[in-house]
């Protein structure tokens, strides 16, 4: 019997260390749920084609995404190898330890060169050294029913009542004019879809993006200075703007996202729909949008005094602190940054960071909303990536969204409240 | 009833000399333990927390600072705001309940064909998970194409469209939800109402009214109490069911703890809004039990 036993346990434990040197040669990123992670799964099936390392992409919703990393970050926890996580996160990640610094990485491979400067500058960097490689490019963009626009009794009677041809909006005044013109809730037609979800960044995302181009900023983020800047003039109109722009979306429309808003999209309720290009493919596609033939799309129009910018997207890949499996996680990234796989990359339907591939013919005319995502990238603009970020983002949920969905109190008392808090965060943090 | 208090001489435990203290001890030893590491270790930890400045994602060292989180979440107007809500959330969603859940124990305590069936059939909303009772009830409020506003004729209301509509509707998903369990505990109190006092009130020519009052609810108060205990604990820290339907537009005191610790990481902050919290639950539990306990006496 204590033979038998023995020669189970041996058994065992021979199978144990056989099998330790599978183990290593697996790696696991960690992105929030969405299509771009399902073309990444795709994607590195091609690394494990070449190399025998079986690479998963784990997802989690966008809601919990943030939770989830952070509650495995700060555990210290080697559940994931790499992470593509939010450019918001570079300082609590950094700060905290938690990712690798890559910098080495990207200048000895010529990332620094070879990759946009804007997409290495707000996915990237942190404090002067790199802590990621930019993997997904994107900026929030719109699309819109050419059929509406082009329909020529729609034209007639919005030059009537406007002045001006119906059209891609040049500026923020025509988006709004157009959004007034569609809504018309008797047909069940409305103008806008617009993100106005508090569980992470929706609604910040689509506020912060009217602020700059209305050329404000949420900040001195240098100096973390925000009072006299969050509550300028510029802003609080910027944010009038929004709230004028939310009563022209359908109704309760208080806790939208991406995925709300091309639903509406696609089931027929709005003209122009407010989303990141990430879902613009969605829209393109015959399967699930029944309008895809009459879609269009535009970067964010300027504002009013010529100001353009769009609400950065996007993440980066790091390398996380705990991983057991950091050099092979280094190889992946060498791998993923070989121009052929940033084509390969693009072409599955990922937006690639690469200045060459972004820049190409090919890639521009690929889609039809390309173009628009080509132009947005050279206008992003960012929030904080400050280690706070995650108290800013809730504490401007907070003090906007019942001033833009049920018009509580002005927008410089909300805005003015808000600098208030930012600046009491910002100066304890 | 004796009480077995020697060992069988011939068991292994007397073999090897365990006593009865022994026994007991080795039973009950591994829920203490379960007790000490999930419940009393992180309810000191936490205390702790409550006096620092500590994030959990930064790696930095807690540093003590007082009781200047106290301070700061006490003079909070935000923080009051959400324990106005988790108020007003609580006297909608358990008055909702106590009327609901005692109304169908009355009306079930007779008999009648297939009574077993309608109670169980009643009883099941409670068993439901409470995420996914959230998400389908955010979708019967659906303006649009939801089947409330059309049953009711009430064309495109928005149910969840602003924070006021989101509270009531979140409680009235909380009363559908949970009635029940207060329907089981008056039922259990119904039922144990002796039958002679209602038949000499009867030969009195007493009342419906006077019966009800006189003789039915003072004798179920007991467990009305406890259920109204049990439901004002839950609904005070009410955070499924508000989360799902509303994302957070209905920011009760545990959607702002959640946001503090899990997304925000400022676990000294959220440790001591936890600690306010449990005092706050402790005190209205304990006028309850104190109230409970007279009425017991009477």
């Amino acid at each position: 019997m204590r033979k038998k036993l023995t020669g189970i346990l041996a058994g065992i434990g021979f199978t144990l260390a056989g099998g330790t040197s599978a183990f290593s040669q697996e790696l696991t990123i960690f992105w929030a749920e969405w299509d771009p992670a399902n073309y990444l799964q795709e994607l590195v099936n091609d690394y494990t084609a070449e190399t025998g390392v079986t690479v998963t992409v784990e997802t989690t919703p966008w809601g919990d995404f943030q939770t989830k990393t952070f509650a495995e970050l700060n555990a210290k926890g080697d559940a994931y190898d790499l992470v593509v996580g939010d450019s918001q996160w570079l300082g609590a990640a950094s700060t905290g330890g938690h990712y690798v610094d890559l910098s080495k990485f990207i200048t000895d491979n010529g990332v620094d060169k070879s990759f946009v400067p804007a997409t290495l500058q707000y996915y990237s960097l942190y404090e002067g050294k790199y802590w990621s490689v930019p993997l997904e490019g994107d900026a929030n963009g719109w699309a819109y029913r050419k059929d509406w626009f082009e329909n020529p009794e729609e034209m007639a009677a919005f030059k009537a009542k406007y002045g001006y041809d119906l059209g891609v909006p040049k500026n923020y005044k025509e988006l709004i004019d157009i959004a007034e013109f569609f809504t018309r809730p008797d047909k069940n037609m409305y103008g806008v879809a617009l993100y106005t979800q508090t569980a992470y960044d929706a609604m910040a995302m689509g506020v912060e993006q009217t602020i700059f181009t209305w050329g404000g900023d949420l900040g001195d983020y240098a100096n973390k200075k925000v009072e006299g800047i969050l509550n300028s003039a510029q802003n609080v109109e910027a944010l009038e703007a929004y709230r004028k722009l939310y009563t022209f979306t359908p109704p309760n429309w208080t806790q939208a996202f991406f995925a709300e808003n091309n639903q509406a999209f696609t089931e027929g309720l709005v003209a122009m729909n407010m989303n990141y290009f990430a879902f613009f493919p969605a829209l393109a596609n015959e399967a699930s949008n029944p309008h895809a033939k009459n879609t269009g799309y535009f970067a964010n129009p300027p504002g009013p005094n010529g100001n353009q910018h769009a609400a950065l997207g996007g993440q980066g890949i790091s390398v996380i602190s705990y991983s057991k499996n950091q050099e092979e996680a280094m190889k992946f990234l060498q791998w993923f940054i070989r121009d052929d796989v940033q084509k390969k990359w693009a072409e599955l339907g990922g937006y690639t960071c690469s200045a060459a591939v972004l820049g190409s013919d090919e890639f521009l005319n690929a889609t039809p909303y390309n173009r628009a995502f080509a132009d947005s990238m050279k206008i992003v603009k960012d929030f904080w990536a400050v280690p706070v970020f995650a108290d800013l983002l809730f504490q401007m949920n907070d003090r906007l969204h019942p001033y833009i969905t049920t018009g509580q109190g002005t927008a410089k008392e909300a805005l003015d409240a808000l600098a208030k808090e930012w600046e009491a965060t910002l100066s304890k943090s | 009833m004796a009480v077995l208090t020697t060992l069988d001489p011939r068991s292994r435990a007397a073999a090897r000399g365990w006593s009865d203290l022994t026994i007991r001890n080795a039973f009950i030893l591994p829920t203490i333990a379960f007790l000490v590491i999930f419940n009393i270790f992180p309810l000191v930890y936490s205390l702790g927390f409550s006096f620092t400045e500590y994030r959990a994602s930064l790696n930095r060292p807690a540093e003590f600072v007082g009781l200047r989180n106290y301070y700061e979440l006490l003079s909070d107007p935000g923080v009051w705001s959400n324990f106005t809500i988790t108020a007003q959330y609580v006297i909608l969603s358990v008055g909702g309940q106590m009327i609901v859940g005692f109304g169908l124990a009355l009306l079930l305590n007779r008999e009648f064909p297939f009574k077993g069936l309608v109670t169980t059939l009643l009883m099941l909303p409670m068993m439901l998970s409470p995420a996914v009772v959230g998400l389908f009830w955010k979708l019967l409020y659906d303006p649009s194409w939801g089947p409330v506003n059309y049953a009711l004729g009430l064309g495109k209301f928005e149910w969840l469209g602003n924070p006021t509509n989101a509270l009531i509707a979140t409680a009235l998903t909380d009363i559908w939800m949970w009635s029940p369990f207060v329907m089981l505990l008056s039922l259990a109190g119904l039922s144990a109402v002796p039958k002679h006092l209602y038949e000499a009130a009867a030969i009195d020519r007493a009342g419906w009214w006077y019966t009800f009052r006189r003789i039915t609810l003072p004798l179920v108060a007991p467990l009305l109490l406890i259920a109204l205990i049990f439901r004002t604990m839950e609904a005070f820290k009410a955070f499924d069911l508000p989360f799902v339907m509303s994302t957070a537009s209905v920011e009760t005191v545990a959607i702002r703890l959640y946001q503090m610790a899990f997304q925000g990481w400022d676990t000294g902050r959220a440790s001591a809004l936890a600690y306010i919290v449990l005092l706050v639950v402790l005190a209205i539990t304990n006028i309850y039990v104190k109230y409970l306990n007279k009425v017991k006496e009477r």
